[in-house]
């Protein structure tokens, strides 16, 4: 890799012995890619994956300790993933032990560390960085340094930024130091698709379900996909936003996409059309079937899988304002067709907290809370990310907390007849 | 005794048991239960990876083509290293992946215990190797079999 004066510099001590450990990492992770250079991050905000203070994550903590006694706290400002403690989320007494006392005993010290690096505001820490109300919003064109598997799907997809799928910590790395490898999805050949896929199905595609079965069978390639703008047109209204949201995070979580082409709707795709197609690109054809095939391989982890369910999470990654609104809708509609006044299943909504804040301004959150839905800021990913929850039958619709919990995944229709039916069956 | 020849990420040597994932390797869903709750051996907790959910890590020549999932990957790698609870090294069949590769180079720079990682060592690898094989990893990328 051929580095500037200013890079090499930097690499060799001048700022420090910690600011030449962060420019060895970039550099040898650059190598591995065949990167040539290093290019400076153009992306006004940054974004990491890292919102806990896990005691097991203390290597990870010791690390920001040394970045931030370096004096390396001038860098690009940040959001970050949602925090996962909120007391408003249903926990009994051995739960609480467990959040407080084992697993998140670092949660203070790690949310001082982000204010002292650069985190934008104490109330950005959300998966969904790129909503309006939140308002880290990159630019088409942008390079970014971001780390979260559906915020860098959807920012390089969606948005049209430049950003290769970073790991936590690394992302951080990046922004402290401004440059980034230029490798992968921040050049023209590496936006490319490997894959062609086709949609043939005869309702509108489940948008969890879609991106799972899409990510399992392209793991980290590009995929262009046709036939999916019969269902979501050719403009990306905040109702196509949220459902490309939805079928990033499961191409990302049940794979590793960090980029895909919608033909006739996402930017590039808009722009260039099948001309981003690699030759000899691998076909794969969706239909009904194949969906269904998709979902009945999920593995169902509940010891008794007729279970009621005990709790339900809807909102891996957080809802956006649009989403909010057209469930409590359909959850009030409901739940008058049952005859019952609130959810018959504990329930929690999870957005960010400027989401949560304008949905309250909108009165929204307060009908919401008449239905006995619980609203909270909190990654249900990291609530559920214990020995514990595996105890509990707890149903979702996020196809992400299902591959990384015991949560079992149903599609959001049949998760609204459960919660409003009178039983709270599956 | 078969031979294989990959691309050195990480440098280093080692012999143990191989631990073959045929299918991409979750991180996240693979290690977070082990290393939170201190669980002995480090045992695989990803319960969409049959080949491997269950199974010992720590130690062993991890076998795999990629990795897949949450871009917490990088640095739960990092810090497996960092308190030794890393496998003994990595084996990609495919070109290895930037979760992956971050968190080997992490581990590398900022941790003094390093686990040699080899990719491009081919389908024809991941298809010969079986769990419980003894591999020796020597420099210059070359992995041995049996």
């Amino acid at each position: 890799m051929t580095l500037t004066r200013e890079q090499e510099a930097l690499l060799n001590g001048e700022k420090g012995e910690v600011m030449a450990k962060i420019m060895k990492t970039l550099v040898m992770f650059g190598d591995t890619f065949g990167a040539e250079r290093l290019v400076p991050v153009t992306g006004k905000y940054g974004h990491t994956v890292i919102s806990y203070g896990l005691k097991v994550l203390g290597p990870v903590l010791d690390v920001f300790d040394e970045i931030i006694d370096a004096g390396l706290t001038d860098g690009q400002k940040f959001s970050a993933d949602p925090r996962p403690l909120d007391k408003n989320v249903p926990s009994n007494l051995l739960e609480d032990i467990v959040f407080q006392k084992i697993m998140y005993t670092d949660q203070a010290r790690y949310e001082e560390q982000m204010r002292k690096l650069g985190i934008l505001d104490d109330d950005d820490y959300t998966c969904t960085c790129y909503l309006p109300e939140v308002g880290n919003i990159p630019k088409k064109g942008d390079v970014l340094s971001w780390a979260e598997s559906s915020a860098v799907v959807y920012a390089n997809s969606v948005l049209g930024a430049r950003c290769n799928r970073n790991s936590g910590m690394l992302e951080l790395m990046g922004s402290v130091a401004g440059y980034v490898p230029e490798f992968g999805f921040l050049l023209d050949e590496g936006r490319k698709a490997d894959w062609i896929v086709e949609v043939k199905c005869k309702k509108r595609p489940e948008a969890q379900l879609l991106g799972s079965a899409i990510g399992m069978k392209v793991m980290e390639d590009v995929p262009y996909i046709r036939g999916l703008d019969r269902w979501l047109g050719t403009e990306l209204t905040q109702e196509v936003c949220s459902y490309l949201k939805d079928f990033g995070a499961a191409t990302a979580s049940n794979g590793a996409v960090g980029l895909y082409h919608v033909d006739h709707l996402t930017p590039e795709a808009k722009e260039s059309g099948e001309s981003l197609i690699r030759e000899n690109a691998k076909v794969y054809v969706i239909d009904d079937a194949e969906l269904e095939h998709v979902e009945a391989g999920y593995p169902v982890v509940w010891k008794n899988k007729y279970a009621k369910p005990q709790l339900c999470f809807v909102g891996c990654p957080h809802l956006s304002l649009s989403q909010l609104e057209d469930w409590t809708f359909k959850i009030e509609n409901c739940l008058r067709y049952s005859g019952i006044q609130k959810v018959s299943v504990p329930t929690v909504f999870t957005a960010s907290t400027p989401v949560i804040r304008a949905f309250t301004a909108s009165g929204g959150a307060e009908r919401l809370k008449k239905c006995g839905v619980i609203l909270s800021y909190i990654c249900p990913l990291m609530y559920m990310n214990n020995p514990l929850c595996k105890a509990k039958a707890v149903i979702t619709s996020s196809n992400k907390l299902r591959t990384y919990t015991s949560a079992r995944y149903f599609t959001d229709k049949e998760i609204l007849d459960i919660i409003t039916s009178r039983e709270g069956r599956i | 005794m078969k031979e294989f020849k990959g691309r050195v990420v990480v440098p280093g040597t080692c012999k143990a048991e191989a631990l073959v994932s045929r299918n991409g390797f979750n991180t996240l869903a693979s290690f977070q239960m082990a290393l939170m709750f201190n669980k002995a051996g480090v045992p695989c907790g990803d319960q969409n990876n049959p080949d491997i959910n269950g199974m010992p890590m720590q130690g062993k020549a991890l076998c795999l083509p990629i990795t897949i999932g949450s871009t917490t990957g990088g640095m739960i790698l990092f810090t497996a290293c960092k308190t030794g609870k890393a496998p003994a090294c990595m084996l990609f069949s495919q070109s290895i992946d930037s979760l992956a590769a971050s968190g080997a180079i992490m581990g590398s720079v900022w941790s003094e215990t390093s686990m040699p990682v080899i990719d491009r060592l081919g389908e024809e690898f991941l298809e010969t190797v079986k769990t419980g094989d003894s591999v020796t990893v020597l420099n210059d990328g070359i992995v041995q079999i049996g």
